[in-house]
């Protein structure tokens, strides 16, 4: 393949999101709620909707608001019906999220019949036309709109991650203790869910909820199999998020050239890439299934020494 | 009034299926939403309401599979048995997959689904990305796997359709034992030498059809919701899985006619989303309102029980302290000061003012000059048996069930509160051959 500035974008915008995505994704993980971002990134389209209908515009602003709203309302939502109505949280996601997708889509198709609004080209940015809109930075760098959206986002994580490391990591493991303590875990809770659908949001306008979705979940489980401990556990998920973009990418266009087929899209790709990565330390990893299968078994060695 | 007229007669014409198009349609989601909630419940119960999402989006590299095999074969691409038989095994494949992650990781079930699900999504965009670019045939229709037709059904779907729920139906009454038991207690079941592996494989199987059929049928995210909403739904009016069964089918067919039928009647209702907004509207209803396990019973529920302990306790006091104030037998119905009241207990004002107030409304407790209180009759006969009720659950619990004194007298006061009159005999029988004083433990202890 032919290396040019298009292919180092897409790269930047890969590793960007796969980042911001895979660090909320670590305390999605902890907490049992890896699930959110595909619930989020669904149930996000009554706020683009509505967002549009309200303002009639399509700046990215008010649909962004729109959208952020709507995700954390989707967290909101589905911790009533698990508290009240005492619904286990993954069927009382999917209530959730296909509920407010159903919604819409009657808006979008009522209110938005006529107007150049549907479901496809709200849901998914493509990744492949990141490089189009290109925009000056610091009047030096020409990068990519979409690095400088996704890139914020991943700077708001650091920092809300930085600032309230030690809440977020005792409302992940304790959320009792915390509670005991005076660190508010349910704030901390609504916090993550903040951080995660403004990530959702953000990623996926601008370049498609596939790689949101696989990066919030495929990395840090890929790290979780490795390690027990919870700085260990970002950073190796960073790694293995922005390995997946970098591998994604070239595959997508090596790959297919090699078996002489057409090239195909960059974020599929990245998302097929996170699951090889996962897929061999699932089977090679220090704890894999080949490990299991054959290796020694170091548990209940007898200690007879005196 | 020509406006109504013909929105009557349009109404009169979808509910009663008189257009062939919409009778397949109506009757096909109805079917398809009862099949759904049947097996849902069952994934439910079992914990794993999200494995239809994961199933459902592990479908797309199959079926972008299928068509460039079919293609390259020289086949149509778009031949519908050959699409659906790669969605099924993608689909399979993806949830043995969620099982394996799950039984041999640390990883639980969310994460387990949702690497599948976003994996396999992303393989298949780039799969039909691939084949989007292929000569020859274009994949254009592909999309409606994801989106759904309903409202282009036609009767082979129709026919799909109604085998699928047939076939169902018949395997979940076959292994409903099986079945109840995995979801119930999987450990118990595997100990009894059930195959639990097998069965939870049965299951998803059974799960894979009934999406991949709702999957072209419907689309992707209508099909996980008539997996999930019905059975959440069914569960809060019943404690009974054969019920609770029955009810789930009903209240997915039911949205499933509801929403079709709708869509049908209105111009521009996309079906799939009316279907989903009346299975949530059901399930709202439910949630607020259905009797075994609804917001509002529960909340009832909750209240007359604190209601009851509130004037149990309150009763009790008042005896114990005219216990304490006076030596002669039988005990004499004297006027209490309301302050003595309060430190026995250590209730705050206001609880102890709601107390009394709702004492007086019952008829239990009598007003008094310069801030007393005096049991009615009425109350002081509740009042005698409740504290007797109480102490012999104490003696009980010290001489049978090998509870520490020490812990006696608060296990006593939540327990009292469940005793029915039946029980109360049974405990008197046998405590009153070893022992007829009836003394508090309190003093035993010291």
């Amino acid at each position: 393949m032919n290396w040019t500035d298009n292919d180092s974008h897409i790269i930047l915008v890969g590793i960007l999101c796969a980042v911001a995505c895979a660090l909320p994704g670590c305390f999605l993980l902890l907490r049992r709620m890896s699930m959110m971002g595909d619930a989020i990134s669904h149930a996000v389209l009554p706020g683009l909707a509505l967002a549009f209908l309200i303002s009639g515009t399509r700046t990215s602003w008010t649909i962004f608001v729109g959208a952020a709203v709507a995700g954390v309302l989707t967290a909101v939502f589905t911790q009533w019906i698990s508290r009240y109505g005492k619904v286990e949280r993954g069927a009382a996601m999917g209530i959730v999220f296909t509920t407010l997708f159903a919604i819409g889509l009657l808006l979008i198709e009522r209110g938005a019949g006529n107007v150049d609004l549907d479901a496809k080209c709200v849901l998914y940015g493509s990744l492949e036309l990141t490089p189009l809109h290109l925009i000056t930075f610091f009047d030096t760098f020409l990068v990519p709109r979409a690095a400088v959206v996704v890139g914020g986002a991943l700077i708001v994580n650091l920092i809300i991650i930085a600032l309230f490391y030690k809440e977020l990591t005792l409302a992940s493991f304790d959320p009792a203790l915390a509670d005991t303590q005076g660190f508010r875990p349910r704030l901390m809770h609504y916090l993550l869910m903040t951080m995660v659908a403004i990530t959702t949001v953000a990623a996926f306008e601008a370049v498609g909820s596939i790689i949101v979705i696989a990066m919030l979940i495929v990395p840090p489980a890929t790290a979780f199999l490795i390690t027990k401990r919870l700085p260990i556990l970002l950073a190796l998920s960073t790694i293995f998020a922005m390995s997946a973009a970098v591998l994604g990418h070239l595959s997508s266009h090596a790959l297919p050239t090699l078996l002489g087929i057409p090239e195909t899209t960059s974020s599929g790709m990245m998302a097929t890439a996170a699951g090889i990565i996962f897929l061999m330390f699932w089977l090679g990893g220090p704890e894999g299934l080949i490990r299991q299968r054959f290796g020694k078994r170091p548990l209940l060695q007898p200690d007879f020494k005196s | 009034m020509w406006v109504a007229s013909i929105v009557f007669d349009n109404l009169l014409e979808t509910l009663l299926l008189s257009s062939y198009n919409t009778r397949l349609v109506v009757l096909g989601t109805t079917l398809l939403g009862t099949a759904a909630g049947l097996i849902g419940s069952f994934l439910l119960l079992r914990k794993q309401s999200l494995l239809g999402d994961a199933l459902s989006h592990a479908t797309l590299p199959g079926i972008g599979i299928a068509f460039a095999v079919m293609t390259s074969l020289g086949f149509s691409g778009r031949n519908l048995p050959g699409l659906l038989a790669g969605a099924t095994i993608t689909g399979l494949l993806g949830v043995i997959l969620v099982l394996a992650i799950r039984n041999t990781t640390r990883l639980k079930d969310d994460a387990a689904m949702g690497i599948v699900l976003s994996v396999f999504f992303g393989l298949g965009v780039a799969i039909l990305g691939i084949v989007n670019k292929l000569p020859n045939q274009s994949a254009a229709g592909l999309e409606s796997f994801i989106y759904g037709k309903t409202a282009s059904m036609v009767f082979a779907d129709f026919l799909l359709i109604s085998a699928t729920l047939i076939i169902t139906t018949i395997v979940c009454l076959f292994i409903l034992k099986e079945l109840t038991l995995l979801c119930f207690d999987d450990s118990f079941a595997s100990t009894q030498g059930f195959p639990v592996i097998i069965l939870d494989i049965l299951l998803m199987g059974l799960v894979t059809a009934v999406t991949v059929v709702g999957l072209q049928a419907v689309g992707l995210i209508l099909i996980i919701a008539f997996l999930i909403i019905p059975a959440t739904a069914a569960r809060f009016w019943t404690h009974d899985l054969r019920k609770m069964l029955w009810l789930a089918a009903l209240i997915g067919g039911i949205s499933g006619w509801l929403g079709s039928s709708l869509s049908a009647l209105l111009p521009d209702l996309p079906s799939g989303a009316i279907i989903v907004i009346a299975a949530a509207s059901i399930f709202i209803v439910s949630m607020l309102l259905g009797p075994a396990r609804g917001v509002l019973p529960r909340y009832q529920r909750h209240r007359t029980l604190k209601k009851k302990m509130g004037r149990q306790h309150l009763l009790r006091s008042t005896y114990e302290i005219l216990e304490n104030t006076q030596d002669t037998h039988p005990l004499r119905n004297l006027p209490i000061p309301i302050d003595k009241l309060r430190a026995h207990r250590y209730w705050s004002k206001g609880e102890l003012k709601k107390l009394l107030r709702q004492a007086r409304a019952e008829d239990h407790v009598e007003r008094q000059p310069s801030g007393a209180i005096r049991l009615s009759e009425s109350g002081f006969g509740e009042a005698s048996r409740i504290t007797r009720n109480h102490r012999l659950w104490e003696l009980y619990l010290i001489k049978h069930a090998d509870i520490a004194p020490s812990h006696v007298d608060r296990d006593a006061d939540m327990v009292e509160h469940l005793l029915g009159a039946e029980m109360v005999h049974q405990l008197e029988a046998e405590l009153e051959t070893e022992d007829h004083t009836l003394a508090s433990p309190h003093l035993i202890e010291t």
